[in-house]
Parts: C-alpha cells; sequence; structure tokens
C-alpha cells in the first residue's frame, strides 16, 4: 500500500505512529517505575511498610488467594453483584426515562423529584435500602441500581427531548404513530447518549457494590477491604484496590468495544 | 394548466398563544394551488411562511378557515404530501438505501418490489455507488438529493417544500434547487415551495405568492411565464429577459425595510 503515497505522506504517517508508540512507553514506564521506586523504598525501609505495603507483598499475598480460590470467590461475587446492578439501573432507568419522554405531564410533574435525587448523594440512601431489601446480595444490587437509576434517567430523557423536531415532523408526515416514532427515531438518535450513560454506569455500579459491601456483606471486593482495614493489613486493602481497577478498566473497554461496533455510521 | 384544483385554502387565520399574548400569525387567508404546477411562496423573515406549509400538510389546524386537499378536508397529518426541510433530516445511522425506504417502512410499504424501486431511483438519480454510505460521507447537495428521494420514493400527490435549499452553500444551492426543478417538472409534481430567494421563487414556480408581513395576507400573485431559447430549466430561466422585471416587482412588494 506505502507505492499509493507520496513521500511525504509515509513521514506524516511514520510520524504520527512514532509518536502513538512513545506515548505508550512512556505510560508503562510511568507505571513499572512507580512500582520499582515504591518497592526500593520499602526494601530500604525509607517507608514503613505497614503503613504502604510493598508490591512485592501484594503480588505473593495475591499468588496466595490466588491459590487457595479465595480472591476468585470475592471478584466472582462483586461482579455478578455489579453487572446486575448495571443492567437493572441502565434498564429501569431507560424505560423510566422514554415512559417520561411519552407523558409531558409526568415529565413535568416528577422533574423537581428528579432533581432533588440527583442532587442527593445516594449513598446516603444505602442503610435505609440495605434494611428494607435485607442485607446479602439483593440490598447490594439494589443500592447499585439505586446509584446508577437517576442519572441513566436524566441523561436518557435529555436525550430523547433533544431529538431535531424536524426529524419527528418528517415521520409525522409518513403517519408514523408515536410508537414508530420512538422506535424509528428517537431511541435510535440516542444511542451515542446511551453509550455515554453506559459507561458513566459502570462507575457508579462500583460505588454502589463497595459501599454495600462496606455496609452489610461476608465476601466481595469490598468487604475484603474493609477487612483489611480492620486487621491492618494493608497490603490485602491494597491488592483489593489494584483488582478493582483492573477489571472496572476491563468492563470500560467492553462497553468502548462496544461502542465501536455500533458506530460504523459515524466518524 | 390542469383545472383540478389540489389544495384549496379558504379563509385561514393562524393565531399563536403564549402566556402574555397572542399573535395573528396569518389572517383570511386563501389560495388555491392546482395539480402540476410550482407554486413558490416569498414573505418577510417570520410571516407565517412556514406555518401555511404545517396547515396545508395538516401538521396543524388553522385557528379558522378551511383546508382541502384533493377536495377533502383535511383533519389529520397526510400521508399522501411530500415534506422537505431546510435541512436534510437524513438518519444519521441508517445508510443512504435505508434513509430512502424509512417512509415506506412507516407506511409498512416496504417489499421487494418498492426496495427494488428505491434502489433503481436511487442510481437514476447518480447515487447508485453510495447505496451502502452512511450520510456523513455524502456532501451537502447529495444529502439533499437523498432526501427528494426519500420523498418521491412515496410518490406524493403533493410536494411541500420548506426552503430547501437554504442550508447549502450557494454554489449547491444553484446546482440542486436546478436539478429538484427539472426532477420535479419531468414528473409532473405539484409543489409548494416556501422559500426567501426571490431569485429561486421565480426560476422554479409556475407562480409566486407574495405574502405581507405578520399577519400574513396575500399581497400579490404574480404568473410567471418566461420566454426560453433552450430546454425548459430553472438555470436558464434565469437568463430569460423577464427575469429581472419579475425580480423587481416582488422586490418592491416585499417592501423589506431594514
Amino acid at each position: 500500500m506505502s507505492n499509493k503515497y507520496s513521500k511525504e505522506h509515509e513521514i506524516f504517517v511514520d510520524k504520527i505512529k512514532r509518536e502513538k508508540k512513545s506515548i505508550l512507553i512512556t505510560q508503562i514506564s510511568v507505571l513499572i517505575i512507580g512500582l520499582l521506586l515504591w518497592e526500593i523504598a520499602a526494601q530500604f525501609k525509607w517507608i514503613d511498610t505497614f503503613l504502604t505495603s510493598s508490591p512485592s507483598a501484594i503480588w505473593k499475598l495475591f499468588l496466595n488467594y490466588m491459590k487457595n480460590g479465595q480472591l476468585m470467590k470475592h471478584v466472582g461475587i462483586s461482579v455478578y453483584e455489579t453487572i446486575a446492578g448495571f443492567i437493572f439501573g441502565t434498564l429501569l432507568g431507560i424505560i423510566i426515562a422514554i415512559l417520561l419522554w411519552w407523558s409531558n405531564f409526568w415529565a413535568k410533574v416528577l422533574d423537581p423529584y428528579l432533581v432533588v435525587l440527583n442532587s442527593l448523594p445516594k449513598t446516603a440512601l444505602a442503610p435505609i435500602i440495605i434494611i428494607w431489601v435485607g442485607a446479602g446480595y439483593k440490598g447490594i444490587i439494589v443500592t447499585a441500581i439505586s446509584i446508577s437509576i437517576v442519572v441513566t434517567i436524566m441523561n436518557m430523557y435529555e436525550s430523547y427531548k433533544s431529538v431535531d423536531e424536524d426529524k419527528i415532523k418528517l415521520l409525522q408526515t409518513f403517519g408514523a404513530t408515536k410508537f414508530q416514532v420512538l422506535r424509528k427515531l428517537i431511541l435510535p438518535a440516542s444511542i451515542p447518549s446511551m453509550i455515554s450513560t453506559l459507561k458513566i454506569n459502570i462507575g457508579l455500579s462500583w460505588v454502589g457494590v463497595i459501599v454495600g459491601e462496606f455496609l452489610v456483606s461476608r465476601a466481595g471486593i469490598g468487604w475484603l477491604i474493609v477487612y483489611g482495614g480492620q486487621v491492618f493489613k494493608l497490603d490485602i486493602v491494597m491488592m483489593s484496590i489494584f483488582i478493582l481497577g483492573l477489571i472496572s478498566a476491563v468492563m470500560y473497554k467492553l462497553i468502548s468495544i462496544l461502542e465501536d461496533k455500533l458506530f460504523k455510521w459515524s466518524k | 394548466m390542469d383545472i383540478k384544483k389540489i389544495v384549496e385554502l379558504k379563509d385561514i387565520s393562524m393565531l399563536y398563544h403564549t402566556l402574555t399574548e397572542e399573535t395573528l400569525a396569518i389572517k383570511k387567508l386563501d389560495l388555491d394551488i392546482y395539480t402540476g404546477e410550482i407554486v413558490g411562496i416569498v414573505g418577510p423573515s417570520g410571516c407565517g411562511k412556514s406555518t401555511l406549509l404545517s396547515i396545508i400538510s395538516g401538521l396543524i389546524k388553522p385557528s379558522k378557515g378551511i383546508v382541502k386537499v384533493n377536495g377533502e378536508p383535511v383533519e389529520a397529518p397526510l400521508k399522501n404530501i411530500g415534506y422537505m426541510f431546510q435541512e436534510d433530516q437524513l438518519f444519521d445511522w441508517r445508510n443512504i438505501l435505508n434513509n430512502v425506504v424509512v417512509g415506506l417502512e412507516i407506511q409498512g410499504k416496504l417489499n421487494d418490489k418498492t426496495l427494488q424501486q428505491a434502489k433503481d431511483m436511487i442510481a437514476n438519480y447518480g447515487l447508485g455507488e453510495f447505496m451502502d454510505s452512511y450520510p456523513y460521507q455524502l456532501s451537502g447537495g447529495m444529502r439533499q438529493r437523498v432526501a427528494l428521494i426519500r420523498t418521491l420514493i412515496l410518490r406524493p400527490d403533493l410536494l411541500l417544500l420548506d426552503e430547501p435549499f437554504s442550508a447549502l452553500d450557494y454554489q449547491t444551492r444553484l446546482a440542486i434547487a436546478d436539478e429538484v426543478g427539472i426532477i420535479l417538472k419531468k414528473e409532473k409534481k405539484t409543489a409548494v415551495m416556501v422559500t426567501h430567494d426571490i431569485a429561486e421563487a421565480i426560476s422554479l414556480s409556475d407562480r409566486v405568492v407574495v405574502l405581507s408581513n405578520r399577519p400574513a395576507v396575500i399581497k400579490d400573485i404574480i404568473d410567471i411565464k418566461l420566454t426560453y431559447n433552450d430546454i425548459v430549466s430553472p438555470m436558464k430561466s434565469r437568463e430569460a429577459p423577464e427575469f429581472r422585471h419579475y425580480f423587481n416587482r416582488i422586490w418592491k412588494e416585499l417592501d423589506i425595510h431594514v
């Protein structure tokens, strides 16, 4: 393919590729150097490992937890709760947003309630939810739902409302029913907002799950963090946080892949 | 010209209400549109030109007066009317073919036969190679052409054009207006076109209706008769000797003061 382009073009492409590569290399270096400095500082006792732990200790602990299956159990439970909270929170939020789009009256009635709910830190509701729904998976999942659902409703409703009036008019001149307008125009036009809402909801669902697990649970990453803190084993806490970061990054990446699949129609 | 009336507007008035005031947008307007003609509507901005189109299509009900299309009073949005907007209003997530057939889909008329018709029509209008492309890959002029095909595929009795070229740059606008004009004449379509471009109105229309400032009343209806040396096309018509007389006359009627 290279002989299709001019010399100048090749130089241009090369330059961009090289820049990309050096960004990636630097990103990885920052991580490695950070970990190395942390380890060295711990080895030479410049820092108190009782408070900071060290990469090698965390790694050893990780291998231990992997071997006895403890880790997979905790991770599995938290991931299950997060995915359940994420799916139900998103779906319920979208359904409610559609209903609000359908009925202008109820959209206006519920507007102040949504505004208050949106500004309220939903984690404050967690104790009530857990008492009402019950400790265990259910309470934690509902906590996760409560956090993502309000943002979903508000974002999606905004997006449904912002669809060009003339496009609706166009479908009406074809004789479209309200349901057809929804299905052929409003929903597909809101896919970009839906993707960005999904990205936000991944993070929010994790917040709900971790808070829920802090409050009531006998397993899960949130429980592991609290337990580690209580017995002053900071390497457990640190390991949990590393794993948490890793998993949410993977989930975020999955949504990005979905985004690329859905968006062959834009640049 | 065929004597058959396709649209009859009788004593149309339109009031707009807000909490603090009401505005009379259209006042006692009478207008007939005949089969096969292209009627241009010009008027000062904000005079209710677009409202008039919405009233004809049944999208909004006039405060007073009777609208008849094909002799039938208009009660609900009409399906046999093609509406074209200022923006092409293509759906970004549908490729060109799927954009063209969206109206067929809505009306439950999409089948193998109509799909083939849509493909043929896209090819006929020179967009064959873009059938599977997405709107962002097309130029503004091509997009407006897709919008026209989307309208024509439903074989509407009447086309309502609401400043259909005003979102395009000047050169594209001239070219597309020319093309659309030729297509409308060739297909013997009846069309009502709202525009603020006087030259465009003269070059495309058989009659030009001049509206007054709000509340809109008809100031004048001008029959456009141009002498051609050549084939009839909106672009050529600008060379006709009568063109500038019409232009001056409409300009004076509009009575624009800035």
